[in-house]
């Protein structure tokens, strides 16, 4: 019955991969390799299109899985496998915190571990500026420091931060804009 | 029954604009749910962050479960983390159906180019709202740099220095009470 193989295999990735959409790579790697539904090429292809369109590489992969082998019900219970455990464990912590949330040394803990959050928000910033701002392979091969800065990319991010502080606005704009501004400039 | 739906609409349109992985969705979860709706302050969604490293699953599915526990128990945790796979599992079911080496075409990488720096710049706004309400004060400020710095020269998994930090505030916050009395 292969809705249930689908189940099961994204289940698994869904349970064992800890903290965020890249870490199931791994274990898609792996996937690939005992099942033989998809490629490792298809894997890379999936990894590119996932960047290029809204959502976690995890959900994605397990869409794409999901719809090659069995079409869209097999996107919803390849996706719903994928989601279902950390729906389950996140439905459990939500209610252990709800009994401990004016316990002292839960709020205690959360102080520490906020500060330790922003940081790692903060360290994907960087990644995402690595990747949005800078040519780390062009500089890496000339050894120019000229060539590290992507110009154009930080003229907008500079444009986009100051309308962003002065008008506010719905991110989604900023997306729309930042869209338009890279087809029509070549970014 | 209406809230759940709100819900499901609200993670929907997240969940159609999150590109590039579940820290990309913090300025919509910022404004949605914390500006717009009141659901959450920016204190919970930092709190749900670091949770969300250190269990399995992705960032963005365990945010969306936890604020939809918060706001209508078990169903509101299902219809919200529903919602923020809808998009993904719509535009990649249209994308295998219809369009083969979608990443490949010039215009898809142009627009992803500028959208990455949008990204980039509403990520930056992000953090400097989610600092003020996380680091208070020294160890805040000492706990915030030493992880970021382990984060970034380090291969330490991010689970285990979650964790740590949580041990580090009780322990200092234990210290700072003791020394109080």
């Amino acid at each position: 019955m292969i809705y249930i193989q689908l189940f099961w295999e994204f289940f698994k990735t869904g349970l064992f991969a800890i903290g965020g959409g890249l870490a199931t790579i791994p274990f898609l790697q792996e996937m690939s390799e005992k099942t033989g539904w998809f490629t490792l090429e298809t894997l890379a292809d999936m990894i590119a299109v996932s960047e290029s369109t809204p959502g976690p590489i995890g959900v994605n992969m397990a869409s794409y899985v999901g719809f090659l082998l069995k079409g869209i019900p097999g996107t919803v219970v390849a996706t719903i496998g994928l989601i279902f455990p950390s729906l389950v464990i996140i439905v459990i912590i939500s209610k252990i915190l709800e009994k401990f949330r004016d316990n002292k040394y839960v709020n205690y803990a959360f102080y520490g571990l906020r500060a330790a959050s922003v940081a790692l928000i903060t360290n994907a910033l960087l990644e995402v500026i690595k990747i949005a701002l800078l040519n780390i392979t062009q500089w890496e091969a000339s050894g120019l420091i000229s060539d590290l800065f992507n110009y154009k990319s930080i003229i907008l991010a500079v444009v986009i931060y100051l309308c962003n502080w002065k008008f506010k606005g719905h991110p989604i704009i900023y997306l729309a804009i930042g869209a338009a501004v890279g087809i029509i400039f070549g970014l | 029954m209406k809230l759940c739906i709100q819900l499901f609409i609200t993670f929907a349109k997240i969940g159609a604009v999150t590109f590039g992985g579940g820290y990309a969705m913090l300025p919509m979860l910022e404004r949605e749910l914390v500006e717009k709706y009141h659901w959450v302050t920016s204190e919970d969604l930092a709190d749900y962050f670091a949770i969300g490293q250190c269990t399995p699953g992705i960032i963005a599915v365990n945010t969306a479960t936890f604020v939809g526990y918060k706001l209508k128990k078990n169903a509101g945790a299902v219809f919200a983390t529903v919602g923020v796979v809808f998009p993904s599992m719509v535009i990649i079911a249209i994308i295998a159906a219809f369009i083969s080496n979608f990443a490949e075409y010039e215009i898809v990488k142009h627009a992803f180019a500028g959208i990455r720096v949008s990204v980039c710049v509403l990520i930056f706004t992000s953090v400097l709202k989610l600092l003020k309400g996380a680091v208070v004060d020294k160890t805040t400020l000492i706990i915030y740099l030493a992880i970021l710095a382990f984060a970034i020269f380090t291969s330490i998994p991010v689970a285990a220095l979650v964790i740590v930090s949580g041990v580090i505030g009780i322990v200092a916050s234990k210290v700072k009470e003791g020394s109080a009395k």
